[in-house]
């Protein structure tokens, strides 16, 4: 009893609509990412899903109840902020149980979840400090044992991670996501980075200028890009797109071979070794196209060489309005080899 | 350095003169803000000191006398007059004005129409002269025909002498200073109210916390240091304050409004006992170190600065 569904939902800063008409259900227990560029009003639709931002239009349930006009605490839910959003002259011990003494609860009870949220998010040694003792993972932790300690159905996740350096971020990413299954809470989680979407979640929904481009899995969206916007934002590095006469195809750097016979006449332009794979930087007829190869790529820049894709990974996109033309053929053949 | 002073004689002394040359530098860069220091408030208080252990004779020969001005002070009734007068004072308008200032911060710190016109309306009796202030309020307090008493005739009250009578002198004080301090006092706490992270109550209310316990249990104890600050001004103020006595007072009637500076003033300038004022500023000198050590020996470890 914990799906949240938005239906036409509207908020607009004077002529500035931040959310325009979205509508999304994020299903019992699973994780929804709400991806997009900064400004795409991704935020704004997590912030009227707590109910920190009303909605001009349309309606959001939580569980089936309509929660559009209740306050954030009526909403039954927890959320984790960017900047942590931690009180910073109370101890971490006083941070996790502050909602706990809002509602009144019993001191033994209240001891004992701090014990066992403590223990889940490995602060059982740092309860005593405060925040600035702390390192940025570390408060990281105390925000997500604050958010977990309400046992709330609904976990909000603002950019939780974009303070902290690249290996944490992983770790915690991990951790997040198992957290969330562990204890099958719904989690709304938005993120700029479309690593931490992929990995994570079990539905993507992509934002731009305030409306959803794309609702998916992340197999679906990065299988199946409903625009050009989605199949550049996807993928490190993103899909290529290549304009042919008067059509967009869209090849994943990871389907383009380099062959000596192959159909595209391309020039080197740089080289990147990631150690596993290389990103060979090619440019063709004047477009910029990435090529990923297996291993430590010997190509060097300047070297002229041909490239080649088949048919079935190309995808085709209407030049004007960027969206996916449907080839059924093509599909059902690409929907099989996902699955 | 410590490589060199291994390695020879000779890299060891320049060593050591560099370090010499240090301490030359730092020493001529304090020197200016030093020279200020000393001249302007060190030697004075020194001096203050040496002078209350003396008298000084018509023909400007110094007696010592040790701690006889004390002694006539102690029995001086209108110093404890002064002393309790400036206490009650201290009492009426430092909680009052905090509490005030606080009120009108967070009221302003909202976002409605207007608030720029609110913020200096409220910060108003801050920009005026003070010698304009207590000509303004001596109007207000001036009997039968001031502000107070007219606004009293309407309701059929009789005429009243607020500054003449005892027992309200000091109410009347009291209330203007109160409404002077109120507005300074409430540009810090808006200062640091704007300091804190709007995501803090966000937090708190996705937590269920009211308002008032978001403000009794987070924006409270995080304005905490501004607080300190603007009750150390305020205790300050209240020992600081002659300028409208003079105008308004003299402390008067019978010393019912003699503060403990405005006696000081009086027995120096109007007396010219300076050897008494000497050992009542050194009283009043004790007053405030003690407030300042409380403040950075106590206070300071038990608030949370970020």
């Amino acid at each position: 009893m914990s799906a949240i569904t938005l239906n036409h939902v509207s908020k607009s800063w004077g002529a500035m609509r931040a959310v325009d008409d979205i509508s999304l259900t994020a299903d019992e227990g699973s994780l929804l990412v709400l991806l997009g560029p900064s400004g795409c009003g991704k935020s704004t639709t997590l912030r009227l899903i707590a109910g920190l931002e009303e909605a001009d239009a349309g309606t959001i349930a939580i569980g089936g109840v309509d929660v559009t006009r209740l306050s954030p605490a009526d909403r039954k839910i927890s959320m984790v902020f960017q900047s942590y959003a931690l009180f910073p002259h109370l101890s971490v011990a006083e941070n996790i149980i502050f909602g706990l003494r809002v509602r009144r609860v019993s001191r033994a009870e209240r001891d004992a979840r701090l014990r066992r949220v403590a223990d889940i998010v490995g602060l059982a040694h740092l309860l005593d400090r405060k925040p600035s003792q702390l390192s940025g993972g570390q408060r990281q932790r105390v925000a997500l044992g604050r958010a977990i300690i309400a046992e709330a159905r609904v976990c909000l996740m603002d950019e939780p991670l974009s303070n902290l350096d690249a290996k944490l971020r992983h770790e915690m990413r991990t951790e997040i996501r198992a957290l969330q299954q562990r204890l099958g809470m719904t989690m709304v989680y938005v993120t700029h980075d479309q690593t931490e979407a992929m990995t994570m979640a079990d539905r993507v929904v992509l934002m731009r200028d305030g409306r959803i481009e794309q609702n998916g899995s992340p197999e679906e969206l990065y299988n199946r890009p409903a625009t050009a916007f989605t199949a550049r934002f996807i993928g490190t590095p993103p899909m290529n797109l290549v304009r042919q006469g008067n059509h967009l195809i869209g090849v994943r750097p990871e389907h383009i071979r380099i062959v000596p016979d192959g159909d595209h006449a391309a020039r080197v332009k740089a080289v990147e070794h990631l150690g596993a794979d290389s990103i060979v930087l090619c440019d063709i007829d004047g477009q910029p196209i990435s090529v990923r190869l297996d291993g430590f790529s010997k190509v060097q820049p300047g070297e002229d060489v041909r490239l080649a894709w088949e048919a079935g990974h190309e995808h085709r996109f209407d030049p004007a309005t960027e969206c996916r033309l449907e080839t059924s053929a093509r599909e059902g053949r690409l929907a099989t080899s996902a699955g | 350095m410590t490589d060199f002073a291994a390695s020879s004689p000779i890299s060891e002394r320049r060593a050591r003169s560099q370090a010499w040359w240090n301490a030359v530098n730092a020493w001529l860069l304090l020197l200016p803000a030093a020279v200020l220091l000393v001249a302007f408030t060190h030697w004075p208080i020194l001096a203050t000191i040496r002078h209350s252990l003396f008298i000084t004779k018509r023909n400007g020969t110094e007696v010592f006398v040790g701690a006889d001005s004390y002694r006539a002070m102690a029995a001086d009734p209108i110093f404890w007059k002064a002393l309790v007068n400036n206490f009650w004072f201290a009492l009426g308008t430092i909680p009052t004005s905090i509490a005030l200032a606080l009120i009108m911060a967070v009221w302003v710190n909202r976002n409605m129409r207007g608030r720029g016109f609110l913020r200096l309306a409220y910060f108003t009796p801050t920009v005026l002269p003070m010698i304009a202030v207590a000509n303004i309020w001596l109007f207000f307090y001036t009997p039968d025909y001031g502000a107070l008493d007219q606004l009293r005739g309407l309701f059929g009250l009789g005429g009243r002498n607020w500054l003449g009578d005892p027992s309200t002198v000091m109410g009347c004080l009291i209330v203007m200073v109160i409404w002077k301090e109120a507005g300074f006092f409430m540009i810090f706490y808006l200062a640091a109210l704007q300091q804190l992270s709007p995501d803090l109550d966000e937090a708190a209310s996705i937590e269920g916390a009211s308002r008032w316990y978001t403000f009794r249990r987070i924006t409270f104890p995080l304005l905490m240091p501004t607080t300190l600050f603007v009750a150390i001004n305020a205790v300050i103020n209240s020992f600081k304050l002659v300028d409208h006595l003079v105008i308004m007072t003299k402390g008067g009637p019978n010393n019912a409004s003699t503060l403990l500076l405005y006696y000081i003033y009086e027995v120096a300038f109007t007396f010219q006992d300076s050897s008494y004022a000497a050992t009542l500023t050194v009283v009043l000198l004790m007053l405030l170190s003690a407030i300042a050590l409380i403040k950075f020996g106590y206070l300071d470890r038990r608030i949370h600065y970020q």
